[in-house]
């Protein structure tokens, strides 16, 4: 049986994506799947009926659920879980599938015995409520968040071959985010012209701190209570969390409870012991809040096998934590060429954006890979050339570009050879 | 709030009407530079909350402990999760001055970031540990407690010794081996890679 049918959960997209792009739709089911294994697996399959058009389906109901056939999942350790970008389309993440990352686990908050503090260089020390922080003008925009740890198992080992976009790329997703402006509180508490930086603080185990800059603070720093029309998911902060456009993860201060408005940075442990990154000239860098651009392809991809040589459809996300995806090129001969994929509209500012190139694979060893650029002119790096500037012991922001190898065989590996 | 259900189209025609009308109502008026949400904090409950410890000692609270006094506490309270030398077993290693010379950390992925080699600021350490430790009962350590822990991490990275009172005043003035290695983000996006 072709491995790509055993992957949780997808069986019934891969095979009609194929099914379209290959056009052997009718062939693909005796050719792939013998009777005998299609008939076997049938029996662990979900019970449904064989003609939904003669019975009646079942009644509306108070809250959806995913089709019994769709088991798509994040994979989840203690403190991060990681987004099955294999598994979606699109740019927006599903929030149940949107990634986590904690440092003291998901405290359990009520909404209405929760409030934001804003004191220090300030007329006035205020108390906000959330639904007082609601009642301010509010704002949607559509961004991606991704960790500053996310890619970091492709980077100082290149050999690393059966993994899957979720293990390697899960720590990033895209939400619709709905909030105040921070600069709308800060205007309303009376912000001191001198002040520079602003410690924000959680209300979790971990009271989990960064500072952030003024200028951001007042650019596009959100408080925000929604996430894709809803509350927040309590694992994205719920009821209120700090949201920086474009800035690792890790400063999006979630369950906020606290800021304090100063003249110099807090230099907290997660700003020093963590979440900097030592250069190969023996400084390290701090406050490396933005993230680069980036983009990773989500098919083909391990454990996908092609069935079949002819033309297969290749599609990814790209991101710039600096503004929009001017280009992503893609190339099917390990980086030696390079041509345009297509970017699928929306193409909006800090945000996924997903691209797509129609390939045709001749049955031989092939190292496919994505590169984007954004409206800046960044152009996503190889992993040599990051090496080269940040040397192998960085931790954080693993950009360079990524990819898979086709074997013969049709079966993929994972791949930063370019 | 309870609304009223508007039951003819001609009813919603009006709410329409109505709707559209307060909206341009809206957009004409400039938002304030107050909307007055909000109450004003106590200093109770800023007290309360503002935990947080900085480079120079701000926020740092009466009290003191010696390296001595905090070794007792850290058998107690810590060896367990970071072993009875700092060694980090299972969690986070706590102790390690290595390399003495340089900061190959950019090239040397196996080298351990620990308070001794990597960071740049003493009174850090009060502020982490008070919030977050220990992991399993965060936030119920006493300051006294504190600041002994903090001397008794210091003292095993050789930097302070094992008498010295560590307090609001002694703790931001120590000197951490990597006070000097830290510089800002220089990235800008463009052509260039950094
Ligand atoms: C139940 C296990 C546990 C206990 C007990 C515990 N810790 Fe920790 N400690 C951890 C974990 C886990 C981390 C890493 C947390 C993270 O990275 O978010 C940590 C991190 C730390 C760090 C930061 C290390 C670094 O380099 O960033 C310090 C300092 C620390 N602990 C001190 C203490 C002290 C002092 C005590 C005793 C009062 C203590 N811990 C008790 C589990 C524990």
């Amino acid at each position: 049986m072709p491995k790509q049918i055993d992957r949780l959960g997808d069986p019934v997209r891969r095979i009609s994506r194929r099914a379209m792009l290959a056009g052997t739709a009718g062939a693909f089911g005796t050719a792939t799947l013998p009777f005998g294994k299609a008939h076997a697996r049938q029996q662990d399959r979900p019970n449904v009926p064989d003609d939904p058009t003669k019975v009646q389906g079942r009644d509306a109901s108070e809250l959806g659920t995913r089709s019994q056939f769709e088991q798509v999942r994040r994979s989840a350790g203690r403190s991060s879980s990681q987004t099955p970008h294999q598994d979606l389309d699109g740019i927006i993440t599903p929030s149940d599938l949107h990634y986590e990352r904690h440092h003291g686990g998901i405290p359990e908050i009520d909404p209405d015995r929760h409030s934001l503090l804003i004191h220090g260089m300030v007329e006035r020390d205020t108390m906000f409520t959330v639904a007082d922080l609601k009642r301010f003008p509010s704002r949607s925009v559509i961004h991606f968040m991704e960790c500053s740890g996310n890619g970091g198992r492709s980077y100082r080992n290149r050999r690393t071959e059966d993994v899957t976009p979720q293990q390697v790329d899960g720590l990033t997703s895209t939400s619709e985010w709905t909030g105040v402006p921070l600069a709308t509180l800060m205007r309303e508490v009376g912000v001191d012209p001198e002040a520079s930086w602003i410690l924000a603080e959680g209300g979790d185990a971990a009271v989990m701190t960064r500072s952030i800059p003024m200028g951001k603070v007042m650019d596009d720093a959100l408080i925000a209570y929604g996430q894709n029309g809803e509350a927040l998911r309590p694992e994205q902060g719920y009821p209120i969390r700090l949201f920086l456009p474009g800035w690792e993860g890790s400063a999006s201060v979630k369950w906020i409870r606290r800021i304090e408005v100063g003249d110099e940075a807090f230099m907290t442990r997660e700003e020093t012991s963590k979440y900097t990154d030592p250069l190969p000239d023996g400084t390290a860098r701090q406050f490396s809040f933005t993230m680069d651009t980036k983009s990773i392809i989500t098919f083909p991809a391990y454990p996908d096998t092609l069935p079949e040589r002819g033309w297969w459809e290749m599609s990814g996300l790209a991101w710039s934590g600096r503004g929009r995806i001017s280009r992503v090129e893609i190339s099917t001969d390990g980086g030696q060429s390079w041509s345009d994929a297509e970017l699928q509209g929306p193409v909006l500012p800090i945000c996924h954006t997903r691209f797509r190139a129609a390939f045709n694979w001749q049955g031989d060893e092939t190292v496919v890979l994505s590169r984007a650029t954004d409206e800046t002119g960044y152009v996503q790096p190889t992993l040599d050339e990051l090496i080269a500037v940040r040397g192998i012991g960085t931790r954080y922001h693993h950009n360079h570009i990524r990819g898979c190898r086709i074997r013969p065989n049709g079966s993929t590996v994972f791949t930063v050879d370019a | 709030m309870r609304v009223a259900t508007p039951r003819s189209a001609g009813v919603w025609t009006a709410v329409a009407v109505v709707i559209v009308a307060s909206a341009a109502i809206a957009a004409q008026q400039d938002q304030p530079e107050r909307f007055g949400f909000g109450r004003p904090a106590t200093e109770a409950e800023i007290a309360a909350w503002d935990i947080d410890v900085t480079p120079d000692g701000t926020g740092l609270p009466p009290g003191g402990g010696t390296a001595v006094e905090g070794r007792s506490i850290y058998v107690e309270k810590c060896e367990i999760c970071h072993g009875a030398h700092g060694e980090g077993r299972p969690f986070s290693q706590l102790v390690g001055r290595e390399p003495r010379q340089g900061f190959p950390f950019g090239n040397q992925p196996s080298l351990v970031r620990t308070i001794g080699n990597y960071w740049p600021f003493a009174p850090t350490l009060y502020d982490y540990t008070f919030r977050t430790m220990p992991f399993d009962e965060p936030g119920t350590l006493e300051p006294d407690e504190v600041y002994a822990l903090t001397a008794f991490l210091l003292y095993l990275n050789d930097i302070v010794a094992e008498d010295d009172v560590i307090d609001a005043n002694t703790l931001p003035r120590v000197q951490m081996p990597a006070r000097d290695k830290f510089v800002g983000d220089n990235r800008r996006g463009g052509r260039e890679l950094r």
